[in-house]
């Protein structure tokens, strides 16, 4: 006979001292973990549910400004600082980690329409009401000095958006016509027009940095190759074009904020059809920048709220709004893509978390591995519909919950009669367009 | 039936066979020359086959990330290339690694932890789904390999018990094995001579730290089997029926003569549920934390133990139910009926799931594995079965015991345990997953009085019986897992350990409602409802948004796209279309045909006899 009976030391169990870690041996054989796929699953609830628990983004409100804050720029070299123009005229530059504001300039007469920072971070660009262009230093005046631009340009027309070239000396202005400047002239190096409408806003691409769009108030959104005197193409939508943000990590992408609501992001080698349309704002959308990833964007709209919305899904994944902010007008994704900053019409810069239930400082390995598992998890079970529920659950303001209401009875009964006149018409003779070639009046070359 | 080869049957004669009949115990330790070395097969726990080994894995898999990362095709069977480090390599200072590469895994081991059904197909398009469905593979096989790999590590190997020279082991006596082990694992054998307080029923913790009996007569104890240190004792003065430990040894169920009452591990009374009344069987279902009791009046209620409210009361319609299992892989609950059928039971429904004829007369016992595949069941027409409750619920194989089964239970490591009068009987198959071969017994044991409840202990080479005289303790080589995971059940915890894991276990409990016959039903696609949505969707529509438009042939170059070529190139489109659902309809006719013909077969006529 020969026997073995399974005899364990529990020394080799149970800890030596009470100092040391208790000891867990594991085996991960599947028979030992029964009700793997529930059991993750009830986790993945739970996670789904401490996400919604914990989701606080608001972090801060920057106040000080004495009227509606019209513009906000990001410094390309320091994550703190950031600038913003308000609408009587007044720039401001905020430390975002003290929360306070460490410089104030009257820089113009009337609205500050545009700033922008230079790629050095040294200084900074404004235009105005004023018909004016400055240039201003990132560092304030030395004690006795007075505050001065350094450069001023007197224009004949208003401008009323303004950015810099990510890489030259070279800015663009925008008004009754897209100007180009060298900063070392005082008239512009090129000027451009297509159509005769004011251009509410100039962008220059951050990766094929040649390239600009632009957007007019005649619905349209044209295209420019710095290296050209004339436009390259354009496209026209139904309704006007507040602004465009290009895609930092896709050249050829970039996103449009319009008055019917959407956004529409565009391929630029094909305008004809909208890569994706993002619906879900209520009232006209006012702002959009990209997250530094590329992945996600935020938009800021009339209807006092700002959505995040990924890049290939045209319904947003997340809606901030307090109950003071108003009419959002300008929006800035921070470059370490972990805040949103937005101005508003009630004069507050406010900081949101981009992420709405991170916890922000450092973490523990441990946290960390906690995080990401949970991640993963609700990843795997997003799809089930009580978890689905449970995420995509937001509170809103009673103004734009009845909106949305109101809203898809509208759009249920246009689609209702266009059925109905599809059904009642003879066969071929009436086409269904789809919601993303709807909005596309025309594209110009 | 399946039958296996009976253990030591082809074992080689030897010669030292003849010399000494009776020969003196050998410890496993002493030197094993003569057995192993001539490839006997071991005995059926014990049974150490080396799996066929598999090298490293590494440039395999990282050829199918590669592929499904960049060329996104179908992966095509190619034949595995050779080799060629397989040779040790030279290092720098001249030194040869002897074992180059990554330890290698084997081939068997990796399967157990693969979870994704490979035999599916992927969606055939160039779509999103499908290459993160081939993503998800990849890493999903990267991931088996590694759980293998750290198979490695474990610490423990399961017992076993072998005769020498064609022994019988089940003539092996207990005494003679409490002889032959470590003083360590003798002292696991004991017997408890309670002959006052009449048959008992037991209970071990799921941890398999703690045992908990009760006496007919009314006397309930719980102990710490291991240090035979006694925790509570106390008399409820009322017939006990059944007794089960709850999710820790902390709490006790009892189920008594009138109503269902829960003590602490001191004794204290916490609760008496009277809803649940004349329970005559208790099951705990752990990761519910449902305490499932069978009652005399035909009622099988689901009590949520966390909360303290009654999920489900079931009417089974069956009279009395006092045969009562719970199968471990997916919580359902088998019930025998005096008619013969098992029927099997979720707290979702309030009709059985299923109902399986496995008698002629009354079910006397059933038991089910812990990896949900075979339940054995035991009648009044004396017979033994075992039967398979993947899908089919098909008998594997049956025997007729003289006296017919009372009690029943499966070890972790898949052994049979039953109780015949006052005799036990075990029965082993071939290895974890294989059904236990009942054509000889692997070890069997002689009792003081009729057996009345049986439990394998878990995590412990341990049978616990209760019997008329007492509580036995037996010793049951290659029972149970030797390795356990100390997240899951860790004997050796400490009282910190147990409450952070009792707070971890409450946080994800599972909902009853979930309980079905397949517990990874969630992790699939729900197709139904799918498809549900999207005929739902075209009905509101009013169009098929999905459909395909119908091809529009693109303008060629200047000079080549002329009106006449457009044309010609649409029509052979629409040709080939044509052409395809022609081919499809054309192979599916035959099908049908079949379908229609099958059943005319089936019903033989009369005629038949003059076709051929």
């Amino acid at each position: 006979m020969k026997v073995k009976m399974l005899s364990r030391n529990p020394d080799n169990y149970v800890r030596e001292t009470k100092l040391d870690l208790q000891r867990v041996p594991r085996n991960y054989d599947p028979t030992l973990h029964p009700f793997e796929v529930p059991r993750e699953y009830v986790r993945a609830l739970n996670a789904t549910k401490l996400e919604r628990v914990f989701a606080k983004p608001f972090l801060a409100s920057l106040d000080g400004h004495r009227d509606g804050v019209n513009c906000l720029a990001k410094h390309p070299k320091s994550l703190a600082t950031v600038l913003s123009g308000a609408c009587d005229g007044e720039v401001r530059i905020w430390n975002l980690t003290k929360r306070k504001c460490n410089r104030t300039i009257q820089a113009h007469e009337g609205f500050v329409r545009g700033i922008c920072t230079r790629f050095c971070g040294t200084s900074f660009f404004t235009v105005g009401d004023d018909k004016t262009v400055k240039q201003w230093k990132m560092d304030g005046p030395s004690y006795g000095e007075e505050e001065e631009p350094l450069h001023t340009i007197l224009g004949k027309t208003v401008y009323t958006g303004i950015d810099h070239h990510w890489k030259e000396a070279v800015f663009v202005t925008c008004g009754q016509q897209v100007d180009i400047w060298d900063e070392q002239r005082t008239s512009p190096v090129c000027s451009m027009t297509w159509g005769f409408d004011s251009i509410s806003s100039v962008k220059f691409n951050p990766i094929e940095t040649f390239l600009l769009g632009s957007c007019a108030s005649d619905r349209n959104i044209v295209l420019y190759d710095m290296r050209q005197s004339t436009p390259l193409k354009k496209v026209i939508l139904e309704m006007r074009t507040n602004t465009i943000c290009w895609n930092p990590m896709e050249a050829f992408i970039f996103t449009a904020a319009n008055e019917d609501y959407n956004l529409y992001t565009f391929d630029m080698r094909a305008l004809d059809t909208p890569v994706m349309v993002h619906m879900d704002h209520v009232s006209a959308v006012l702002d959009v920048d990209y997250s530094p990833t590329g992945k996600e964007f935020v938009s800021a709209s009339f209807d006092k709220s700002i959505r995040i919305f990924p890049v290939d899904k045209s319904r947003s994944r997340e809606v901030y709004h307090t109950k003071r902010m108003q009419h959002v007008i300008c929006v800035k994704w921070t470059s370490d893509s972990k805040y949103i900053m937005c101005g508003s019409d009630e004069m507050n810069i406010r900081l949101w978390k981009a992420n709405a239930s991170e916890k922000l400082g450092v973490l523990t390995s441990r946290e960390k591995a906690a995080k990401d598992y949970n991640q993963k998890l609700k990843e795997k079970f997003q799809h089930h519909p009580h978890i689905k529920r449970i995420a995509r659950h937001r509170h809103l303001p009673k103004s734009i919950y009845s909106q949305i209401q109101e809203q898809r009875i509208m759009k249920e009964a246009r689609r209702r009669k266009e059925v109905n006149r599809l059904k009642h018409s003879k066969p071929g003779s009436v086409s269904i367009v789809s919601e993303k070639k709807k909005h596309i009046v025309a594209v110009v070359k | 039936m399946e039958t296996a080869p009976k253990p030591g049957r082809d074992v080689p004669p030897k010669k030292d066979r003849l010399q000494t009949k009776k020969k003196k115990p050998r410890r496993y330790w002493e030197e094993e020359t003569t057995l192993t070395a001539a490839g006997a097969s071991p005995g059926p726990p014990g049974s150490k086959k080396r799996n066929r080994e598999l090298r490293p894995e590494r440039p395999k898999n990282a050829n199918i990330t590669k592929k499904s990362r960049i060329s996104r095709k179908p992966h095509l069977p190619k034949k595995p290339r050779e080799r060629r480090n397989l040779e040790p390599q030279r290092s720098v200072s001249g030194a040869q690694d002897p074992f180059p590469g990554p330890a290698p895994v084997p081939v068997e081991e990796a399967g157990k932890f693969r979870r994704i059904d490979k035999s599916k197909k992927l969606p055939h398009s160039k779509s999103k789904t499908r290459s993160r469905l081939e993503v998800a593979e990849a890493e999903e096989e990267e991931i088996s390999i590694k759980a293998a790999r750290s198979e490695l590590l474990l610490a423990e190997e399961p017992g076993f018990l072998e005769g020498e020279n064609g022994e019988n082991t089940a003539k092996i006596r207990q005494a003679d094995i409490v002889e032959a082990v470590d003083i360590a694992s003798a002292a696991k054998h004991f017997d408890l001579n309670l002959r006052q307080f009449g048959p008992y029923r037991l209970n071990y913790s799921p941890t398999g730290r703690h045992l908990a009996f009760g006496g007919r007569r009314g006397h309930v104890a719980t102990l710490d089997w291991v240090t035979k240190r006694l925790m509570c004792e106390i008399n409820v003065m009322e017939a006990v029926r059944d007794i089960r430990f709850l999710h820790s040894e902390a709490l006790l169920a009892v189920a008594q003569n009138r109503w269902l009452h829960i003590y602490d591990n001191q004794g204290i009374e916490l609760h008496c549920i009277r809803r649940c009344d004349r329970v005559t069987r208790l099951e705990f279902l752990p990761f519910h934390f449902l305490l499932a009791t069978a009652s005399e009046t035909g009622f099988l209620t689901y009590l949520d133990v966390s909360v303290g409210k009654i999920v489900a009361a079931l009417n089974a319609r069956a009279g009395r139910l006092d045969i009562m299992t719970k199968n471990p892989y997916n919580a359902v609950i088998h019930l025998g009926h005096s008619n013969g059928t098992v029927s099997l039971w979720s707290p979702a429904m309030k009709e059985p799931l299923a109902k399986i004829l496995c008698h002629r007369g009354g079910v006397r016992a059933v038991a089910v594995d812990s990896t949900g595949t075979y339940m054995a069941t035991s009648g009044l027409d004396h017979q033994l079965k075992i039967f398979d409750l993947r899908g089919t619920f098909q008998p594997l194989s049956a025997r007729t015991l003289p006296q017919g089964a009372g009690h029943l239970a499966f070890s972790q490591r898949g052994l049979l345990a039953a109780g015949m009068g006052d005799v036990v009987n075990i029965w082993a198959g071939q290895g974890k997953a294989s059904p236990p071969s009942l054509e000889q017994p692997y070890l069997t044991h002689r009792l003081s009085g009729h057996v009345h409840g049986l439990h394998f202990c878990p995590f412990e080479d341990v049978l616990g019986v209760g019997h008329n005289g007492g509580i036995t303790s037996m010793l049951v080589p290659g029972a149970a897992e030797p390795n356990f995971d100390g997240l899951e059940s860790n004997p050796y915890r400490s009282q910190k350990q147990r409450q952070e894991w009792e707070v971890k276990a409450l946080l994800e409990k599972v909902p009853a409602e979930l309980i079905c016959l397949d517990p990874r039903a969630l992790a699939e696609v729900d197709v139904i409802s799918l498809e549900q949505e999207k005929k739902e969707r075209i009905e509101r529509l009013g169009y098929d948004p999905e459909a395909k438009a119908p091809f529009q042939p693109k303008p060629k170059q200047k000079g080549r796209s002329s009106t006449a070529s457009l044309v010609k190139r649409k029509r052979k489109v629409m040709d080939e279309e044509h052409r395809d659902k022609v081919r499809q309809s054309l192979e599916q006719q035959p099908q049908k045909q079949e379908k229609k013909a099958k059943p005319l077969r089936a019903r033989p006529s009369a005629l038949d006899r003059f076709v051929c």
